[in-house]
């Protein structure tokens, strides 16, 4: 399976994905650690996360799959959200909360 | 010789911002983990009527296209606050 294949078969089988740099326990990146916290905040308990530093050919590939230059990168329900200064603006707004309730209805 | 700030300035005066500020955070991240590769860590506000009536991943999008091969290159990370002047 090709690089673009399997970044497409993760974000389509799990509801929630981030792509970000060491795990949720221990990031290795303050933008990284930023979306684990704003997801927790969230009240997502598990989310599928991938992290990129084990992987030099999904972190590149993540940024041509989305067409966006860096990492960290959520996924919800198949769909690129955005970084951690978009995440920190829908959690703001209430978006965030809502597009992650609806991830779990389906 | 320009500096990255100024190299980042001069690509974003495409957008006709009314306001852009850029500061270099480079220091306060200097050796952790993710910064290996080199590329400085940066934070940008700024306000265009550009933006206006764009989601906020479309207004990133704007500003990445217009960073061009400096995200790849020169920038390791940049913070990102983009707003149209009706929203400050």
């Amino acid at each position: 399976m090709d690089i673009q294949a399997q970044i497409r078969e993760q974000v389509g089988s799990h509801p929630v994905v981030l792509y970000m740099k060491g795990t949720p326990q221990f990031p290795q990146c303050g933008f990284s650690a930023s979306a684990a916290q704003i997801l927790k905040a969230c009240g997502v308990q598990e989310f599928f996360s991938v992290n990129v530093l084990e992987n030099p050919e999904i972190r590149e590939g993540v940024k041509q799959y989305s067409n966006w230059p860096t990492i960290p990168q959520l996924y919800i329900k198949g769909q690129f959200v955005g970084g951690s200064d978009i995440m920190r603006e829908l959690y703001q707004s209430g978006e965030l909360q809502k597009l992650l309730a609806e991830s779990k209805a389906a | 010789m320009q500096t990255t700030v100024d190299l980042m300035r001069a690509r974003l005066a495409a957008l006709e911002p009314e306001s852009l500020e850029i500061a270099d955070e480079s220091a306060r991240h200097a050796g952790h983990e993710g910064a290996k590769g080199g590329g400085g860590h940066y934070r940008l506000s700024i306000v265009s009527a550009r933006f206006r009536g764009l989601s906020p991943v479309a207004r990133h999008r704007i500003i990445y296209q217009a960073l061009g091969e400096l995200m790849h290159q020169r920038v390791h990370a940049l913070s990102i606050t983009a707003l149209s002047p009706d929203e400050i």
